[in-house]
């Protein structure tokens, strides 16, 4: 371990993210919104971190461990929402810090679960952090998926490459690490301003039209309306948004792999978008045709309307909302926050185990099975034409029983503190697989302001685990990783 | 002439064999001494022992004055580097590789002029494989041969009690299937060849060989004897070279099994196979077998490396239920013992895939050859070229032609239209003629009579 290396890191990061926070600050001067005084304590505070931590641990070697790593990422998801809280917690009334910190790391996780009510009344700047908050985190996801936890060796760099489509498979995307990163970068900016661009033609104002392509890129689904997409009542936006959702939900390596090579081939050799893109649309397919059966709505044009944003926003863990869906015969919100949990692509800003995860897992289940009628076949996990090994299908299936306790837990704990068990349960989905708004008490209508301190902290842990795929977050928790 | 052909292999000693009954001078070069001595015990034929890729070994076994190479050695690398001595520093005016990997295959700069300079590549795998797929196509054929690009097939059925024409003279046929044009050209009973007249009769458990368009030989088959059911569940002992092959093959259309011993090779062949499944095991495991459903099988394919566990595989098969098996067998001896008893089909992999290169080798613009049971009798087909004067078959009509005995056109195939052989059919340049040989002692005086005479070239 060393720690200098990482706070060096980290400080580095607190400085960058100083500078992120003069642009809702420059919004602020702009329209004179009156929360520029949030901006001057939470700037001050989150440079001086920087430089200080920087400076504390200057000219210290600067080589980072596999195990730093894990150390790095963690920090960086609990420091920096911190720091993110502070314009929150400077501006907006009667704010404590609990709920400033659950704000502000829902905001980084991409999850988008809020406790605030009012938005329509906030200072633009403000709900313009917010949304900036979730850029952010989306991107800090992608190149987390993409270039860091393969290195750390969670998930696997099997994985990774069994997603990179064709004759890449053998190789990186580029020959650096740092080049990949880049290029991802590059593919998320270019599709947030096409997205912004595109809100703007579809009859946002500009400020509106950024923020919401900051969340939606980000699948975070923060809005600057109580009423989400439902304030416009526009199918024009809303089949923007389902777009764009639906483009974010998929890989940025094959969105990248696309660009680099100027063909659609990689969208058509990735085998995880062919499963994503059909449950998508089944579902879409299945709840309008429910809403249709119990009358929610009496035509087919407008049930599809509203199931396809509605099931696109919680399938890509967004969390937009153009319904209270919670109200939908009990089959269709709950069939959609079962899928949130694996319908996203791996190395895209989704939360979730991921499709990759879940198609493994159902191949192994069906080979078992196969193995039951023929018990000396010999019967591989493909995943696109390529033999999975067993010691990925053995990683994956031990993250899955994490998973699985982890959520058995927090629904637990929840309960235990009070919470009925629809609202419990739904609320741990949907902070673990960072979709943003459960059922019941917290469903799409609501908020999670009512809940107390003790529930709100153990939510924002689940944010937290969810957002780095548990491991990152659990192996610093076992004897193994201190010793030396 | 004078023929050099490196490596002493199954396929080496068997195109020796062919070669060497029609007066060619042959050398087979190879690493392997006692193989050789084994060879030269057998055969009348000359060997030298080295590495067929260096030169001095080359000019050892008389290349410099030879008229053919043939390298058919275990390796791609060997026979390539062969080929191109062969040509830049001896002038070998003809050369034959063989060549299994498909790379080598899919760029013609390869093997051209640039390249190796190889003016045929034979992969006898490929051969075999589309030889097995044919069989599994008609279930009821003994072997399935095409001729002009696939526009006519000769296929050979053994006729059964209960099909129409069995029991009648073979001038019935026409009448049974008025809208097909096919002609019986030979039939074999008890393993003699019996020249078919209009009033030879067809008896069960005759072997006839009948020629027809490809489109037409399902229809002509069901004259001979009772159409069984289409072909669905294969199981495919060995998972070698041609295993893979011929399960990729076939497992889009049919439900395929393959059984491969080897962990390892097993592991392989569940990666590049998609369908089929993969069996690690024996093929002479009776517990296996019996477990994987043996008695529901279509068909059963031996095609491991071991004739002895091909055939023992195969009878095991056989008897626990499986409607039709196939075995792989390459002694000759083991052929023809296992022939027309319990094993359906007895392939020797030789025999099948070496028309390719004897119809390179022949005199005459021979375009093909097939071996028919077992290298006794043969079909070709030959390109007719010259005219009345300087060729003996151009310009003629069909009785006119004087073949020898035993021996018979069957058809005429003049661009894409394919003609039966009637009597009264006449003969033009280009016209592709297949004709059957039921005797291969024959064969030269046949070859003969479609080269053009001197003074026309």
């Amino acid at each position: 371990m060393h720690f200098a290396v990482v706070v060096n890191l980290l400080s580095v990061v607190l400085i960058a993210f100083a500078f992120a926070m003069l642009v809702p600050l420059g919004i602020s001067l702009h329209l004179d919104d009156g929360a520029e005084r949030a901006y001057d304590i939470a700037i001050l505070a989150t440079a001086f971190a920087g430089v200080a931590g920087y400076l504390a641990t200057r000219g210290r070697p600067k080589a980072l461990q596999a195990r730093d790593g894990f150390v790095f990422v963690t920090l960086v998801w609990t420091v920096l929402p911190g720091f993110g809280a502070l314009p929150l917690l400077a501006h907006v009334p009667g704010l404590s810090f609990t709920d400033a910190y659950f704000e502000s790391m829902s905001g980084l996780t991409a999850t988008g679960a809020t406790l605030l009510s009012g938005l329509d009344q906030l200072p633009p700047s403000i709900n313009f952090w917010r949304c900036a908050l979730q850029w952010m985190g989306g991107l800090g996801v992608i190149v987390l998926a993409v270039a860091v936890l393969p290195l750390l060796g969670v998930g696997g760099r099997q994985l990774l490459k069994a997603e990179i489509p064709g004759p890449m498979k053998e190789a990186q995307l580029t020959p650096r690490i740092h080049e990949t990163a880049k290029g991802l970068w590059l593919v998320y900016a270019a599709l947030t301003v096409a997205c912004a661009l595109a809100y703007r033609w579809g009859g946002m104002d500009w400020l509106d039209a950024v923020m919401h392509a900051f969340s939606t890129l980000g699948l975070g689904g923060f809005s600057s309306h109580d009423a989400s997409f439902g304030y416009w009542n526009s199918p024009l936006l809303e089949a923007i948004a389902v777009a764009f959702m639906l483009v974010a939900g998929i890989s940025f390596v094959t969105h990248f792999a696309a660009v680099h090579r100027v063909s659609a081939m990689p969208y058509w050799r990735d085998a995880e978008l062919r499963y994503y893109l059909l449950l998508i649309g089944a579902s879409i397919a299945v709840v309008a045709g429910l809403l249709v059966m119990a009358g929610t709505h009496a035509d087919w044009s407008g049930a599809l309307r509203e199931a396809a944003f509605n099931v696109v926003s919680v399938a890509t863990t967004t969390g937009y909302a153009t319904a209270d869906y919670s109200a939908w015969p009990v089959f269709a919100p709950l069939w959609m926050l079962f899928i949130a949990a694996f319908a996203t692509c791996s190395g895209s800003t989704g939360g979730g185990i991921k499709m990759m995860r879940a198609v493994l897992l159902v191949r192994q289940a069906t080979r078992e099975l196969e193995r039951l009628v023929h018990p000396r076949a010999v019967i591989p996990v493909k995943l696109g034409g390529l033999v999975v090994e067993n010691r990925i299908i053995f990683a994956v299936l031990a993250y899955m029983l994490i998973y699985g306790v982890t959520l058995a837990s927090i629904t637990l704990l929840l309960t235990a503190t009070g919470l009925d068990l629809l609202t419990a349960l739904s609320a741990a989905a949907a902070c673990v697989n960072n979709v943003g708004p459960g059922l019941g008490a917290v469903g799409p209508a609501q908020t999670y302001a009512l809940l107390s301190d003790f529930q709100t902290w153990i939510l924002t842990l689940a944010m937290l685990l969810g957002r780095l795929e548990l491991l990152t977050v659990f192996v610093l928790l076992t004897p193994a990783f201190w010793r030396r | 002439m004078k023929i050099v052909i490196l490596g002493a292999g199954q396929v080496g000693a068997s195109v020796a064999e062919s070669l060497l009954s029609e007066q060619n001078d042959i050398t087979v070069v190879d690493l392997d001494g006692p193989r050789l001595r084994a060879l030269q015990d057998r055969l009348d034929l000359r060997t030298v022992t080295g590495n067929a890729a260096h030169p001095g070994v080359l000019r050892e076994a008389g290349i410099e004055d030879a008229d053919l190479l043939v390298a058919v050695t275990q390796s791609d690398e060997t026979n390539l580097v062969a080929c191109k001595l062969a040509t830049r520093m001896f002038n070998v005016p003809r050369r034959v590789a063989r060549v299994r990997a498909a790379d080598f295959l899919q760029d013609e700069q390869v093997l051209g002029r640039e390249g190796f300079e190889v003016d045929l590549a034979i992969c006898p795998e490929q051969v075999l494989t589309e030889y097995l797929v044919k069989l599994v196509e008609f279930p009821e054929a003994l072997q399935v041969l095409d001729f002009a690009d696939g526009r006519v097939s000769l296929v050979a059925v053994r006729a059964f009690q209960g099909g129409p024409m069995v029991g009648r003279p073979i001038r019935d046929l026409r009448s049974h299937v008025p809208s097909v044009d096919a002609r019986i050209v030979a039939v074999f009973r008890q393993d003699k060849a019996i020249l078919p007249e209009g009033d030879t009769v067809i008896l069960a458990g005759d072997e006839v060989f009948c020629l027809a368009a490809s489109r037409d030989i399902r229809q002509v088959m069901q004259e001979l004897r009772r159409m069984d059911r289409p072909v669905r569940r294969v199981m495919i002992a060995g998972g070698g070279n041609i295993g893979q092959r011929l399960a990729r093959a076939l497992e889009r259309d049919y439900s395929v099994k393959v059984i491969e011993h080897n962990k390892r090779r097993c592991e392989l062949l569940a990666e590049r196979l998609e369908r089929a499944l993969v069996l690690s095991g024996d093929a002479t495991d009776e517990e296996l077998l019996e477990q994987e459903g043996v008695g529901e099988l279509d068909l059963f394919i031996a095609v491991t490396n071991d004739d002895e566990n091909n055939i023992m595989g195969s009878l095991l098969a056989k008897r626990m239920g499986a409607r039709r098996v196939v075995s792989l067998i390459n002694r000759r001896s083991y052929v023809d013992l296992v022939q027309s008893g319990q094993i359906d089909i007895a392939l020797s992999p030789a025999q099948a895939t070496i028309g390719q290169l004897l119809a390179h080798v022949r005199r005459g613009d021979v375009v093909a050859v097939h071996s028919l049971r077992r290298g006794a009798a043969e079909a070709l087909e030959a390109v007719v070229h010259g005219d009345r004067e300087s060729c003996r078959v151009t310009g003629r009509r069909v009785e006119e032609i004087e073949l020898p005995p035993g021996s018979l056109i069957g058809a005429v195939v003049r661009g894409d239209q394919v003609l039966m052989a009637h009597h009264d059919i006449r003969i033009e340049a280009g016209d592709h003629v297949i004709v059957f040989v039921s005797d291969k002692r024959n064969l030269s005086r046949v070859e003969k009579l479609f080269q053009v005479s001197a003074g026309f070239l």
